[in-house]
């Protein structure tokens, strides 16, 4: 059932609004205003998620057959690295925190702008040129190192343009700090009256949570790759064995950011979904508390549990078993979300718009890559599934089964704040359950492969691993439908969609209280705040049935 | 474009403007003992495993230039701490001097280091140029030694680096504060530079022993 | 259509064991939480469009709850687990040792006689099996599904790993640790043998009258040349197809007959009559190979007289051209 907003569309977009504001290829090149910035971002990441998923296309295409027919093994090398490389840094790691968390915190908080506007700039450039390095690294020889550049093989032996992607992935690390210290000294200083910390928006807790991880982890992958670089180019030695070096030690090095850096692709789509749930099941969220916590669980104990990549380095067994159990302890917060999520739709009023689909595809499918975890994390069975088609599933299902649908869902959701226009909700709702399904079918074989032995990053394999590889390039294909679909739609809409008002759907938060389109400054007067989080009830101003509740100040914003 | 001392457009308050230039500055500098963190990590990992051959290495860096270079660093901490001060009670010129004298001492710190560098550069102990420690010894010990060198380019050259950083900054403050930009309402900009200042310091600080004092007899 | 490889070693029951139960919990939970989403999902479906929700914030009892039993099973899943990897990582003392070596992009495996192999493992079933590993180059990783083990394997220091193989057979081993251009290639078979077999395996004998071609085709696969010289001329060493007796150009300019002193210098000292047109990469088998194996790979190679040989890609020219 569709929802029926509350406030009656207007015929006709706000006159004023942040995208009309000034005009100009300058305007937007040089803008400070967090929104425009957010779509400067949204370009730039589509973009390079378009790359990532050519590189995908052939690897699935290649794999139709066990002696791969599309390319050779030099170029399967280059594909399988370009796409790791692509998709984490320059898709996966920006996409929710610049696109939606720059577009939406500062109105989520009742602010004008982040706290440093020019920084916010800076690091969108900061980002282009990194992603012009690797750019430059991928046209010129390509990449074979594997998106982990572990050494020896890509400070020594791999004749491909380390050095340039070495370096673009060093700048662009930089971008994600700087986001990152943004969010942190924004969310402490810049809220509204009334904006008390367990009244803000989980999804403003999720970026709180991801910004600590962006501060203190992003630091070590840059001296990591910094070091390395410097080891390919001057010939020295701090992880050539040959030179005294080791190179046990860049996997250190490369995981202490490496695995909070999932937690940074991860933790973001949660903070979506933790909006999406209450807004379409018209209740709070259960167990406020225990998801704000459980973010902060999660970034804090995503620090410590980066060897459990490395059980099979030689290392001590006692090093094993301790990260081994820390990484149980880590499954507990995301597994206390999913139970708070689900239990938050016990007595809603629950209708089937788009993000809901996407929400609830995301707690199917973050359920089954997040229960895959806890197969790796166990020492014993790891031993067995280690660098096979298992992990490939588990972290695809979590990456894109998770992170994507939740950006894709959060896209949706705040499509009509963003644009001013609804996006058409029966292709909409098509395209989710085609990606829904398309996923699973390409994903799901893969953890069959990997018990069954299947190494990754394979050129070829036996002939008895055909059959699986075959079902998931077929699934990939309605994948890449489901893709496909929104891409065409969303930019349709922009033009063609229905004009939206400020409050469709209706929902609580203070980004709801503004222009669809919001102006420049999106509050023309300063909001107080006086409400709780996801509180339908007492908010008559949304329109909705409140039986008999007391009702509270109004919202502040409607005319 | 903003002028200095004015409020910015998404604050509210001037308090609330200081207060999250203030914070930033503190969440980007431990952004910064994470990135130096990681060479260090290496560097005693590597110390621990080549305890002898480190401290060869060591001895043959120059200490008397270290230590002076250390005693300059933390003089021009006292100079900018003086700084400081000096705009907090509203005394502009003696801002300026104390700006000035900071410039110089940290000019000084890279004069010196750029000496030491020219130094290994004669001795080849630059990895990548023509290395070479100790001709008769094993390769395993030149090597080894070239972990030690190529560790302590990367971190006193990081460093380094961070001061020209900050050498470029004090200009840009001597410059606004010969305009008379500073009075104790507004100084944020000497608050938050001299804080990267004495940041930069402190990793100095662990750098010299770390560096230059292990195993001198 | 299997769904997991062969219980070949004395991991594997307990490595599946850990399968099943991990995968048992998390099934329960998985149906659970979806079959509780798309219960509420379609008996809560709003009723009006401006109905909402009943405010429940929270239930301790609860979270606490799904908090502590979730982290007990956890713990259970941590110590299986942990049980099955101490044992690995910790070797037995009577082991048979064997020395394995990785690079770019083969195997090569040193028994304790001191017979060597290449991409192919024997050992004994029954006995408990270590591995002491070493990388020449980068990092590879020894892997064998069947058995359920694999281990990195290092430049710069020696990795080691045991397993006890339960069944006579022959499992495919694989490089599980990204190695570059041919890391899918890297790869070889694991023979488990009944221990006489071994032994006799071992001392070098082998079926005392077995066809010398064929026993020679089989040694043409267990030592991999067929990896190299694949018959339609498109691996990275020539056909073998018409070449006995055949006229070969070699790198230098010269042309010579291919007969049976050829063969077996190439076998023995490859680099020393390089074909025109190839890389120097053939590893040599001097010490790998009895002269009984030597002559049987020669009666093969002689078999291969009248295959076709392909328009390029051999060493000898094809017939009808120069």
């Amino acid at each position: 059932m569709s929802s029926t907003p509350s406030t009656t569309p207007g015929n006709q977009l706000p006159r004023e609004h942040y995208l009309n504001a000034t005009y100009g290829i300058r305007s937007w090149l040089l803008t400070t205003d967090h929104k425009r910035i957010a779509l400067l971002y949204l370009a730039s990441v589509t973009f390079f998620f378009f790359i990532g998923g050519a590189f995908a296309t052939m690897i699935r295409i290649h794999l139709l057959t066990p002696s791969g027919y599309l390319v050779t093994p030099e170029t399967y090398n280059k594909l399988f690295t370009m796409h790791g490389v692509a998709m984490i840094f320059f898709f996966l790691i920006p996409s929710i925190p610049a696109v939606l968390g720059n577009f939406l915190i500062p109105l989520m908080i009742g602010a004008k702008d982040l706290a440093f506007p020019k920084i916010n700039l800076l690091s969108w450039y900061i980002y282009l040129v990194g992603g012009s390095f690797v750019l430059y690294s991928f046209s010129t020889g390509g990449l074979d190192t594997g998106w982990t550049f572990y050494t020896p093989l890509s400070s020594v032996y791999s004749n491909s343009a380390v050095t340039p992607a070495v370096i673009g992935v060093f700048i662009n690390g930089f971008s994600s700090i700087l986001t990152g210290l943004n969010f942190i000294v924004t969310i402490h200083t810049m809220r509204a009256p009334g904006m008390t910390w367990f009244r803000l928006p989980l999804f403003v807790w999720a970026h709180y949570a991801t910004s600590i991880i962006f501060i203190l982890g992003t630091p070590v992958i840059a001296i990591t790759l910094l070091l390395a670089g410097l080891e390919r180019m001057f010939h020295l030695g701090f992880f050539n064995p040959v030179l005294g070096g080791d190179p046990i030690l860049f996997q250190h090095l490369f995981w202490f950011y490496s695995h909070p850096a999932v937690y940074i692709m991860i933790l973001p789509a949660m903070g979506v979904i933790s909006e999406i749930i209450p807004t379409f099941a018209r209740k709070p969220i259960f167990g406020y508390t225990f998801i704000a916590g459980s973010s902060i669980a999660i970034a804090v104990i995503g620090f410590f549990v980066w060897a459990h990549h490395m059980f099979l380095t030689g290392q001590s067994a006692y090093a094993a078993l301790t990260f081994s159990l820390l990484s149980y302890l880590v499954a507990i917060p995301s597994a206390v979300k999913v139970f708070n999520w689900t239990s938050t739709l016990f007595k809603g009023s629950i209708s089937y718009d788009t993000p809901m689909l996407y929400a609830l595809g995301f707690i199917g499918l973050f359920l089954v890559g997040g229960l895959t975890g806890l197969f790796l994390a166990c020492l014993g069975l790891d031993i067995h599934i280690h660098d096979t088609y298992f992990v490939v599933a588990h972290f695809h299902y979590i990456m894109v089964g998770g992170a994507v649908m939740g950006y894709v869902g959060g896209l949706h959701f705040w499509w009509p704040k963003i644009t001013g226009r609804l996006y058409p909700e029966f292709l909409a709702r098509i395209a989710a359950v085609t990606l829904f399904i398309g996923f699973n079918l390409t994903f799901f074989p893969q953890f069959i492969l990997g018990y069954l032995g299947m190494p990754r990053r394979y050129h070829s394999y036996p002939p008895e691993f055909q059959v699986f590889n075959v079902m998931s390039t077929a699934g990939a294909s309605i994948l890449a439908l489901g893709y496909l679909l929104p891409m065409i739609y969303l930019v349709w809409s922009m033009r063609y969609g229905q004009v939206a008002g400020r409050n469709p759907w209706p929902a609580t938060g203070l980004e709801w209280q503004t222009d669809s389109p919001p102006l420049t400054e999106n509050f023309d007067v300063t909001p107080e705040v006086t409400w709780e989080a996801y509180d339908f009830e007492n908010r008559p101003d949304l329109g909705l049935d409140v039986k008999g509740a007391p009702t509270l100040a109004p919202a502040h914003g409607d005319d | 474009m903003h002028r200095t001392g004015e409020l910015f457009g998404q604050f509210e308050t001037m308090e609330q403007q200081r207060e999250s230039a203030s914070f930033g500055m503190w969440v980007f500098l431990s952004t910064e003992v994470l990135f130096f963190g990681g060479m260090f990590m290496t560097y005693t990992l590597n110390r621990s495993t080549y305890p002898d051959v480190f401290g060869e290495a060591s001895r043959s860096i120059n200490l008397t230039l270290g230590a002076v270079n250390t005693v300059v660093l933390i003089a021009s901490s006292l100079t900018m701490a003086m700084s400081v001060w000096a705009s907090q009670v509203g005394k502009k010129q003696l801002l300026t001097i104390f700006l000035i004298a900071t410039l110089i001492l940290g000019s000084v710190f890279l004069g010196i280091k750029g000496i030491e560098y020219h130094e290994k550069f004669v001795e080849h102990h630059v990895p990548g140029l023509n290395f070479s420690f100790e001709p008769g010894a094993s390769v395993a010990t030149n090597a080894h030694a070239q972990l030690f060198f190529s560790l302590y380019f990367a971190m006193t050259g990081l460093h380094a680096l961070h001061m020209i950083v900050g050498a470029g900054l004090l200009i840009w403050l001597i410059r606004q504060s010969m305009r008379g930009r500073f009075t104790p309402e507004y100084s944020t900009p000497v608050d938050l530079i001299g804080l990267y200042w004495h940041f930069v310091d402190i990793v100095w600080i662990f750098l010299f022993p770390l560096l230059y004092l292990i195993d001198r007899h | 259509m299997p769904l997991y490889p062969e219980q070949a070693s004395n991991f594997a029951p307990s490595v599946d064991a850990l399968m099943v139960y991990i995968t048992a919990v998390c099934l329960f939970f998985a149906v659970a939480i979806t079959v509780a989403v798309i219960y509420f999902f379609f008996k809560y479906r709003r009723k009006s469009a401006s109905e909402i929700g009943v405010p429940i914030h929270g239930d301790m009892r609860l979270e606490v709850t799904w908090l502590v039993v979730p982290a007990l099973l956890a713990l259970t899943m941590f110590a299986g687990g942990a049980v099955v990897y101490v044992d690995f990582r910790r070797s037995p003392m009577d082991t048979l040792d064997i020395y394995v070596i990785g690079k770019q992009w083969m195997w090569k495996a040193q028994q304790p006689t001191g017979l060597k192999e290449i991409n192919e493992l024997h050992v004994p079933v029954g006995r408990n099996v270590k591995l002491i590993m070493a990388s020449e180059d980068v990092i590879h990783n020894f892997s064998v599904p069947d058995f359920r083990v694999k281990m990195d394997v290092m430049p710069g220091h020696y990795n080691t790993m045991w397993f006890r193989p339960t069944k006579p057979g022959r499992y495919h081993f694989f490089c599980s640790q990204y190695c570059g251009t041919n890391h899918a290639l890297m790869g070889g078979w694991v023979t488990v043998m009944k221990v006489a077999d071994y032994q006799a395996w071992l001392s070098g004998s082998s079926s005392a009258d077995m066809n010398p071609v064929v026993a020679g085709e089989k040694l043409f696969a267990e030592k991999a040349c067929n990896t190299c010289h694949l018959p339609d001329g498109k691996g990275r060493a020539p056909s073998l197809n018409g070449l006995y007796e055949g006229r070969v150009l070699l790198a230098d300019g010269s042309t010579i007959t291919a007969d049976d002193a050829y063969i077996r210098e190439s076998i023995l000292a490859p680099a020393a009559k390089v074909v025109a047109g190839y890389q120097p990469v053939m590893p040599s088998f001097q010490g790998q190979l009895t002269e009984e194996q030597i002559l049987a790979l020669t009666a093969y190679i002689k078999s291969l007289q009248s295959q076709p040989v392909p328009a390029s890609g051999a060493g000898v020219a094809p017939a009808g051209k120069k």
